[in-house]
């Protein structure tokens, strides 16, 4: 009996003084990597599975098994009923996509990227968007646009546009952007049950990135909801917000800050809109400083919507002013070293935390 | 006219009418759009194995649409059940037709789409017509009708309508193609009703569509409280702000 007690005791201690993992990621006890293409595959996969209702549609999605793959096997499993190869006509065929949804069916209307959504945005927003609204209830449009968005790598600046700030700014919409593994899962699974139109923002530079998924994620029946940010992790110095791949540039940003004394905390947005104003406020009330992060050109942008939403509810809290990264205000160039400039670096995120802490002295005013 | 009494309880407007469980799926704003659209109905259509078409109706200004072939297209590869409608009346909002289109023969635009020509004014060749065209698609996909028709009013409440065609050609076709009197001499020179039959009809929907017009009239603007409603099918609980959100909040149910 003592011998036993004993051993649990031990036990518990072994846990306790396990260290600390900086990076709070979601671990459970079943630590299974996927990567973000395996975990928006398996959720296509899942819930065409669940609902005949929902078919996908776009560019190379069927017999090339997906401009990136993410949509591989399913021609094969769900045929060419479901799957559908269109031609290079994205108004057309989302039109033609927004049309089904009102009939009722479910399209997940795939953009190779979202630069060529622009092709198609009067259906997105006008067809889409508003019908719900203008018809009174009458027709709702339970359509997902996904693909990848924002900048890659040397693709130059008409397929480097983070079309996050021009999609938010729309009511109707709702649009969702995920950072890892468990974000494109329950994000994408959300997304296809919902009954409005969701623009699903991903990141091309993620699908290969594998992260560490529990069994809860990994089960069909898994979703997140829509309009709640993720604390990725706790601090109290200061509170990065950021989404898709600027998480991880946050993160690495906060383990450098800790070791300079400065306690970050990270906010994964997940959701562009609805945005999670309470908890943003919540975090900021609790720092004070606040740092905005985002790829997209920052005139107008997600950072400037965040920044706005605080100084309205939680002024009195702020001892510093917000300070916002975005893209550089100009198109994307080509050049490898130009484009570095062109994208928010680790470095930039530190530098402006740094700023808000009053650890650096501010720059000069320029004209 | 914006009211609640309104098929869309005032949020839609003048042109924006809806009735889905009618199967009508809305005028839609944006000239083209709908072409696409209805060609995704189309598609739903088969999809569900329905055994039913859609009815896609655009003007002879919209034809030019860029979108239009994109669907017409797609619908011709994927053998949906679509019907285009090109309502031919000449004038696209203020500009002829021939100031326009290069090719003002909407029926032949298809190209490797079957398209037939119909005298939009007799509404026995397009009863016929439509009824050929619906055999037509459910069996081998789209097919495009051009109805050669004519607009005595303006294009929208803000066009006079007068400033780019004679008010003698206005009255020239009604006089010799209106499609109404066309009927109505048909019924009387077959002996089907007599002068005041008639005439008792005209007045009994005169008369619903004056009652009509005064309950529209009657109806009350919608409440404040409707800013805000139907933004989503599932609003999650989130918040919505009017012009002053200091002043004009609302939870989206």
């Amino acid at each position: 009996m003592l011998a036993i007690s004993r051993q649990r005791i031990l036990g518990q201690c072994f846990q306790k003084i396990r260290p600390a993992v900086s990076e709070l990621r979601s671990y459970s006890s079943a630590a299974k990597q996927i990567t973000v293409r395996e975990a928006l595959n398996s959720s296509l996969d899942e819930e065409m599975s669940a609902d005949p209702k929902v078919f996908l549609m776009g560019e190379e999605v069927g017999e090339y098994q997906g401009a990136y793959k993410i949509t591989k096997g399913l021609l094969e499993k769900y045929g060419p009923e479901r799957v559908l190869d269109t031609p290079i006509t994205e108004a057309g065929f989302t039109g033609i996509g927004v049309g089904a949804a009102y009939y009722g069916l479910k399209p997940v209307v795939e953009f190779m990227t979202f630069n060529f959504s622009m092709q198609a945005i009067d259906h997105i927003i006008n067809s889409a968007a508003k019908s719900n609204y203008m018809s009174a209830g009458q027709i709702s449009v339970p359509i997902v646009f996904r693909g990848p968005n924002g900048a890659a790598a040397g693709v130059g600046a008409q397929h480097s546009q983070c079309y996050a700030a021009w999609y938010a700014s729309c009511p109707g919409l709702k649009v969702l952007s995920p950072y890892n593994s468990e974000d494109a899962r329950g994000l994408l699974k959300a997304a296809i049950r919902d009954p409005d139109p969701v623009v699903f923002l991903e990141n091309e530079l993620l699908y290969g990135e594998s992260f560490p998924v529990s069994d809860e994620v990994l089960d069909s029946s898994f979703s997140l909801p829509i309009g709640k940010a993720k604390i990725e992790r706790e601090g109290n110095d200061v509170t990065i917000t950021a989404f898709s791949k600027m998480v991880g540039y946050a993160l690495k940003a906060a383990e450098i800050l800790e070791k300079d004394g400065i306690n970050a905390e990270v906010i994964n947005l997940r959701s562009i809109r609805p945005l999670d104003r309470s908890t943003i406020n919540a975090s900021v009330r609790k720092t004070n400083r606040l740092i905005t992060v985002e790829e997209g050109f920052p005139q107008h942008g997600v950072g400037a919507e965040i920044c706005s939403s605080v100084v309205e509810e939680s002024f009195a809290y702020l001892d510093a002013p917000v300070e916002r990264i975005a893209g550089a205000d100009v198109p994307m160039p080509y050049a490898a070293n130009l484009e570095r400039m062109a994208v928010p670096q680790v470095e930039d995120i530190v530098r402006a935390a740094k700023r808000a802490c009053y650890r650096s002295v501010p720059l000069a005013a320029t004209a | 006219m914006g009211r609640q009494a309104g098929c869309s309880k005032g949020k839609g407007g003048s042109m924006h009418f809806y009735k889905k469980d009618s199967n009508f799926y809305g005028g839609h704003g944006i000239v083209g759009a709908q072409v696409p659209l209805g060609c995704g109905l189309a598609f739903a259509q088969k999809y569900s194995k329905d055994e039913t078409v859609t009815f896609a109706l655009y003007g002879d200004g919209a034809a030019n649409q860029g979108q239009l072939f994109e669907a017409l297209n797609i619908s011709a590869l994927w053998d949906l059940p679509a019907i285009l409608v090109c309502e031919n009346n000449h004038y696209g909002m203020g500009t002829a037709e021939w100031r326009a289109a290069k090719s003002p023969a909407y029926y032949k635009r298809g190209d490797y789409v079957p398209g037939l020509k119909v005298d939009g004014m007799d509404a026995f060749a397009v009863k016929q017509a439509c009824k050929f065209a619906k055999e037509h698609a459910m069996k081998n996909g789209p097919i495009i009708l051009e109805m050669d028709t004519y607009r005595y009013h303006g294009h929208s409440m803000s066009d006079p309508g007068s400033t780019y065609r004679t008010r003698d050609e206005i009255s020239g076709v009604r006089q010799e193609r209106d499609p109404i009197e066309r009927v109505r001499k048909l019924i009387l020179s077959h002996d089907l009703a007599t002068e005041k039959e008639l005439k008792d009809i005209e007045k009994e929907v005169r008369k619903e569509v004056d009652d009509a017009i005064a309950q529209a009239k009657e109806s009350p603007m919608p409440e404040p409280s409707e800013l805000f409603t139907n933004v989503y099918a599932k609003g999650l609980g989130v918040e919505s702000f009017g012009a002053d959100r200091k002043e004009v909040r609302a939870t989206l149910p």
